[in-house]
């Protein structure tokens, strides 16, 4: 238990940390990526798209 | 076959709770027993009806799944009510203790009913108001209908069982003492499982969505059931001292109990409360101000910081206490960061409206918007002032942290719910507006200002009491006896249940506005829609 506990909180204080941080940035460049200007502006007009019914499914239309 | 499998498990539910009601060693679990049973044998009798009758056509997938969603938005506004006229209740009980009578010792005084007040305005209304808008969003931004068929019906009645459960619970006498995760294990073991139903209609219909991007308000609403899930999961371990029996004893103790439960406590807070809204915010604002929101790279930062940095914060809870500094300290640092990505949300909410400010003036549901919008940057601006350990120290144990609370739910959580209310009625009901905007301007002055007077009175004396609490003569000696304090306290106890009471009235004139709405409504005009379609094509 103590032995599970000491592993847990060193890995939680190394690697753990460093894989969190580098995650997080990479998230954030990710986002600011060149080019991603036109897709956000895509994604963010969404809600806007079907607003009263879903799109059609074709292979079930075809049954 | 599948209608089989029904009757059994129905019937075995049946038989077991008539087994537990006769067993029961307290009332609550009898109670709650026998509710089961009537529940479970009225299935049973409705499912035997259906059994073997011929199967309706396959499910439309060419419309939107909505009873569920109207269902919600029903409830959330009927629950909303109930934990309101609870609130405003238990302040008057503060201010006039004689509101504690005699003969409802124990089962309606103030130590039952403060419970069932926050659970109802926090899991009631709140819960019913993200089950709703988690139905009605991921279905328009996936385009598709709800996965899992009646599964959705699954979840929303289930979830309305598990709050009348809580609710009586508390009220005969059945909690475990966590604070916001009082419900006894039985309850747990329930929630538990329409939980997952309810991760499975929403995973489901984002698996089968027909839109290639998963839109942002989907992320929050998916972080805020995975991590209500684990919290809720990790903050109720505990053993029934019997399996007839309401009674159980936590797993852990001490001050890895304390950590536990402000690790639940405030992440409930941060993914019940804020991310599950922010989802409405990210949908509804745009939708009810017409325009995309005003930085999509914004709102993703906003989400992965928030993720990131929220899960910590829980520590700041416990200054001062068992808990070792580091771990307060940790705490306090975090909440204190996650001012950022808050103040970010907040802005891109606001500017949404940029270019479209005017609307303010018009429409009142957007007001509404916007005016929560402006209380969620000011509680979370509160919040991480008062989770530094010095301020902490004045303000801990006092009514500040009462009215702190009550400007993030009252203010976001309750005004967001009201405008998405006012936006999702006429929608589905096919009202092509509301019956009265004038009533929607008064519930928004009554709400406002309520939430005012409750805040302001908060702050005078929570104050007043931290100061009072901390004063000491030239010899050392406290000068303040507690019951002092509570003397002191008394005029800002009754503007602040003023204050409840103007909340209260604003929420009934809603639910009449909406009532009205639903039965006499301005119809939609039929031959618009099919007109503005061959135009289309």
């Amino acid at each position: 238990m103590e032995e599970t506990y000491t592993i847990m909180r060193v890995f939680a204080g190394s690697f753990g940390l460093l894989f969190m941080f580098v995650a997080f940035l990479g998230v954030i460049f990710f986002t600011f990526r060149p080019g991603s200007k036109r897709l956000h502006a895509e994604s963010a007009a969404i809600p806007f798209r079907h607003d009263d019914r879903p799109v059609a499914d074709v292979t079930e239309g075809q049954k | 076959m599948l209608d089989y499998v029904k009757l059994l498990i129905l019937g075995l539910i049946a038989i077991c709770a008539a087994i537990a009601a006769n067993f029961a060693r307290d009332l609550a679990y009898q109670v709650h027993a026998v509710l089961v049973l009537l529940i479970a044998s009225g299935l049973f009798l409705w499912q035997l009806r259906r059994t073997d009758e011929p199967v309706p056509a396959a499910q439309l997938q060419t419309e939107y799944m909505d009873g569920p969603v109207r269902a919600g938005a029903i409830a959330t506004a009927f629950w909303g009510v109930v934990g309101f006229l609870a609130g405003t209740f238990i302040a008057f009980q503060l201010a006039f203790p004689v509101l504690n009578f005699e003969w409802a010792e124990g089962y309606a005084n103030f130590g039952r009913l403060r419970p069932l007040h926050t659970s109802a305005v926090i899991f009631a209304f709140g819960g019913s108001a993200l089950l709703t808008a988690s139905f009605y969003i991921v279905q328009r931004t996936c385009a598709t209908r709800l996965w899992g068929g009646n599964l959705a019906w699954f979840v929303f009645w289930g979830y309305q069982l598990f709050i009348v459960l809580a609710a009586t619970g508390y009220l005969l006498g059945a909690t475990q003492g966590q604070e916001y995760a009082e419900p006894e294990w039985y309850v747990d073991l329930w929630l538990t499982v329409v939980w997952v139903a309810f991760l499975l209609v929403f995973l489901g219909t984002l698996l089968k969505r027909k839109e290639p991007h998963i839109y942002v308000a989907n992320w929050f609403l998916l972080s805020f059931i995975v991590t209500v899930a684990m919290l809720h999961l990790v903050n109720n371990m505990s053993i029934p001292v019997s399996i007839w029996g309401s009674r159980s004893v936590q797993v852990m103790s001490g001050v890895q109990n304390a950590m536990t439960q402000w690790w639940y406590g405030h992440n409930a807070v941060g993914f019940f409360l804020t991310a599950g809204f922010l989802g409405m915010m990210y949908y509804f604002i745009p939708k009810q101000a017409e325009r995309p929101v005003y930085s999509y790279k914004l709102s993703i930062i906003h989400f992965w910081a928030l993720i990131f940095l929220y899960i910590w914060a829980g520590p700041h809870h416990l200054h001062y206490t068992a808990l070792p500094d580091w771990a307060s300290t940790l705490g306090m640092v975090f909440s204190v960061i996650l001012w950022m990505p808050s103040w970010g949300g907040m802005i891109n909410g606001l500017m949404t409206l940029s270019g479209a400010w005017d609307k303010l003036r018009t429409d009142p549901v957007l007001r509404m918007m916007v005016t929560s919008v402006a209380f969620y940057g000011m509680s979370t601006f509160e919040g991480p002032m008062m989770s530094i350990r010095a301020v902490n120290s004045l303000s801990h144990y006092t009514d500040w942290t009462i009215g702190h609370v009550h400007s993030g739910a009252l203010g976001w959580n309750g005004l967001v719910t009201f405008g998405m209310l006012y936006y999702l009625f006429p929608k589905l009901w096919n009202r092509s507006g509301l019956y009265s905007l004038r009533l929607v301007s008064w519930h928004y002055w009554l709400a406002t200002i309520g939430i005012v007077l409750y805040a302001a009175s908060m702050w005078v004396t929570g104050i007043m009491e931290g100061l009072m609490w901390r004063e000491v003569d030239a010899q050392g000696f406290l000068v303040n006896s507690f019951a002092d304090t509570v003397a002191a306290k008394f005029p800002m106890y009754v503007v602040r249940g003023l204050g409840g009471v103007m909340f209260l009235g604003g929420s009934l004139i809603m639910a009449y506005n909406l009532w009205m709405t639903v039965t006499r409504g301005p119809e939609v005009d039929r031959a618009a829609p099919s007109t503005a379609a061959v135009a289309a094509e």
